[in-house]
């Protein structure tokens, strides 16, 4: 496997590995997903836009160079309070290992982000990681943020990635904190594609939140409590694909995690705010989702380990060789797999 | 969890570019008048800030819709500050040479600003908001796109070249639009507001007499009765049409 290298959303040769319930592998075209659905499947995606939630800055009390990356919130509609991880001097290009150590932070401390500032409120149980309130009104953040603020990048793309490379064509409230990938296999022709199979397409908005930081104890403790929401009509067309027995397939593993947490209490998904806390792994017990379309994801990740959840550890074995052997592309702008909930 | 039945309840979502003068000011004050949650752009920052200002409630973005690089900045503005979209109002325009001239005497420069505010503007800011409208619409049964068009998109008036063409650009793009995203339950409209009393009319037309022209609060008001009119017959049956805002 290896990483895509351009941040090409949908590459037209994107190809796409299908695990079905039999464990059986087949190798597609990407753009023929649509072809795998029937009436009455429902899919699911995440329409959350990501925010520009990296910030380069000054730690006001030192003059020191660092870098913010807003990495979680309490709520869809908080706009000032954020978890952040921070770094030191430095950007993308070298690696977190190389970079200098984020200057000592303490509680009251101010930083400078560009036309933004924000005071750390509390310092959380790892050197990098704080509570950080951005301050002035709502309309100032957001301002500052689409001027100032760059999507979080990624080491292996060789260009910086800009706001609409991380923009899919389905993302509308800006909530993520990084973009819910899998959805980048979707484009409009492909959401007509599955409603002329019969099936349908929703959506609900989970803040789907950073996937890696190069720090082996924060990444353990990933992915990090995240808020979602589900309208009705999302919610609706779950019960009603549930009851009638059709498949509901979720783009992306944010999807999974907020489903299946919403489903957590009385095994129906309600319609409304949650906070999606589990670890989904080899352990759970999917009650929603059947398939999940997601990114190629290498053993070890977060991502990785929620696929174990769809497909025993010999099958992603053998779909992880083929991987490699047919040289599919890894990360956020590589190909993708589908792998449908063992019978 | 907690029940949040009343996001079909919540005020309508409207953005509205060129939002500081003429139209797109009294489109501002129109659906602030009736509840609306308005964001609106516009070039001078200082300009936005007056009219946030005087208008409490009113998110102001300063951007430059004929910009391609300003186009997603602005639009996570609109999409943040009012939590998603209903309503997108493309009504920032630009009327090409000024004063007008014939086509032969049109500089490509003010053609091509003209295309970039009329048609590449709004076709960019409807993309990039799209993914929010059809959320909008998947929840509620429909929203809504307008684009500000005029007669000088479908009369050939000598003088009005670049600003006609651009036009005619801008209404075939919105009928096309409004095809492929009937499925969506996301509508596309043009609605031509008349001459009006406003600054851009004043460029072009330098003798006109004011008391012949419309007033922009008259063509605003028209504007909101239609989208009002035009989101109750969008929405399907069997979905909540009078609980929709």
């Amino acid at each position: 496997m290896i990483p895509a290298s351009q941040p090409t959303q949908r590459s037209p040769d994107a190809r796409l590995l299908v695990i079905d319930r039999y464990g059986r592998i087949t190798h597609m075209r990407r753009t023929s997903f649509d072809g795998l659905l029937g009436p009455g499947d429902l899919v699911v995606a995440n329409d959350a836009t990501a925010l520009p939630a990296s910030l380069q800055g000054v730690h006001s009390p030192t003059g020191c160079a660092l870098e913010v990356r807003l990495a979680g919130r309490r709520s869809l509609d908080e706009t000032s309070d954020f978890t952040a991880v921070i770094f030191g001097a430095g950007d993308f290009h070298s690696r977190t290992e190389d970079r200098p150590a984020p200057p000592r932070l303490n509680p009251g401390d101010r930083l400078r982000l560009g036309p933004l500032s924000a005071t750390v409120e509390r310092l959380l149980d790892h050197a990098r990681l704080v509570d950080l309130h951005l301050d002035g009104p709502a309309d100032t953040i957001w301002a500052g943020l689409a001027r100032h603020g760059r999507p979080i990048q990624y080491a292996y793309l060789p260009v910086p990635l800009e706001l609409w490379d991380a923009w899919s064509p389905v993302a509308g409230r800006p909530v993520a904190f990084e973009a819910p990938s899998a959805g980048f296999a979707l484009d409009w022709r492909a959401v007509e594609g599955i409603r002329s199979r019969g099936a349908t397409f929703a959506t609900l908005t989970h803040t789907a939140g950073i996937s890696s930081t190069s720090d082996f104890e924060l990444d353990r403790r990933l992915p990090f409590d995240e808020p979602y929401r589900i309208s009705k009509s999302t919610a609706s067309a779950v019960e009603s694909a549930r009851t009638r027995g059709s498949r509901i397939i979720a783009i992306g593993t944010t999807v999974v995690r907020a489903l299946e947490h919403a489903a957590s209490r009385d095994g129906r998904v309600h319609a409304g705010d949650g906070l999606a806390t589990q670890r989904i792994g080899p352990e759970s017990q999917l009650r929603v989702v059947d398939a999940i379309l997601s990114g190629v994801h290498e053993p070890g990740t977060s991502h990785h380990q929620l696929l174990r959840a769809f497909a025993d550890d010999a099958t992603l074995r053998r779909a992880g060789e083929e991987l490699d052997a047919m040289g599919y592309r890894t990360h956020e702008f590589g190909d993708s797999v589908l792998i449908e909930r063992k019978r | 969890m907690q029940d949040k039945s009343n996001v079909m309840d919540a005020a309508l979502r409207v953005a509205i570019t060129g939002g500081t003068s003429g139209l797109g000011l009294a489109l501002v004050r129109e659906f602030l008048a009736r509840g609306a949650e308005v964001a609106f752009v516009a070039r001078g920052a200082e300009r936005v800030d007056r009219v946030a200002e005087e208008q409490p409630g009113a998110h102001g973005i300063s951007g430059d819709v004929s910009a391609r690089d300003d186009i997603h900045p602005i639009a996570l503005q609109i999409a943040g500050e009012l939590g998603g979209l209903d309503v997108l109002i493309n009504n920032a325009s630009d009327l090409g040479p000024t004063p007008l001239a014939l086509l032969g005497d049109t500089d490509c420069a003010d053609f091509e600003r003209a295309l970039a505010t009329n048609v590449l503007g709004p076709f960019r800011l409807t993309k990039a908001l799209l993914g929010a409208l059809t959320a909008s619409a998947r929840e509620s049964g429909s929203a809504l796109v307008l684009n500000i068009s005029s007669d000088a998109a479908t009369n050939a008036y000598p003088g009005w070249g670049a600003y006609g063409a651009s036009k005619a650009a801008l209404l075939h793009l919105t009928r096309i639009w409004n095809e492929e995203l009937a499925p969506t339950g996301v509508h596309c409209m043009s609605l031509d507001p008349g001459d009006m009393d406003t600054p851009m009319h004043a460029l072009a037309v330098q003798d006109s007499d004011p008391a012949t022209l419309k007033r922009p609060e008259t063509a605003a008001r028209e504007v909101a009765d239609a989208i009002t009119a035009a989101l109750a017959r969008c929405v399907p049956a069997g979905a909540t049409a009078g609980g929709r805002r």
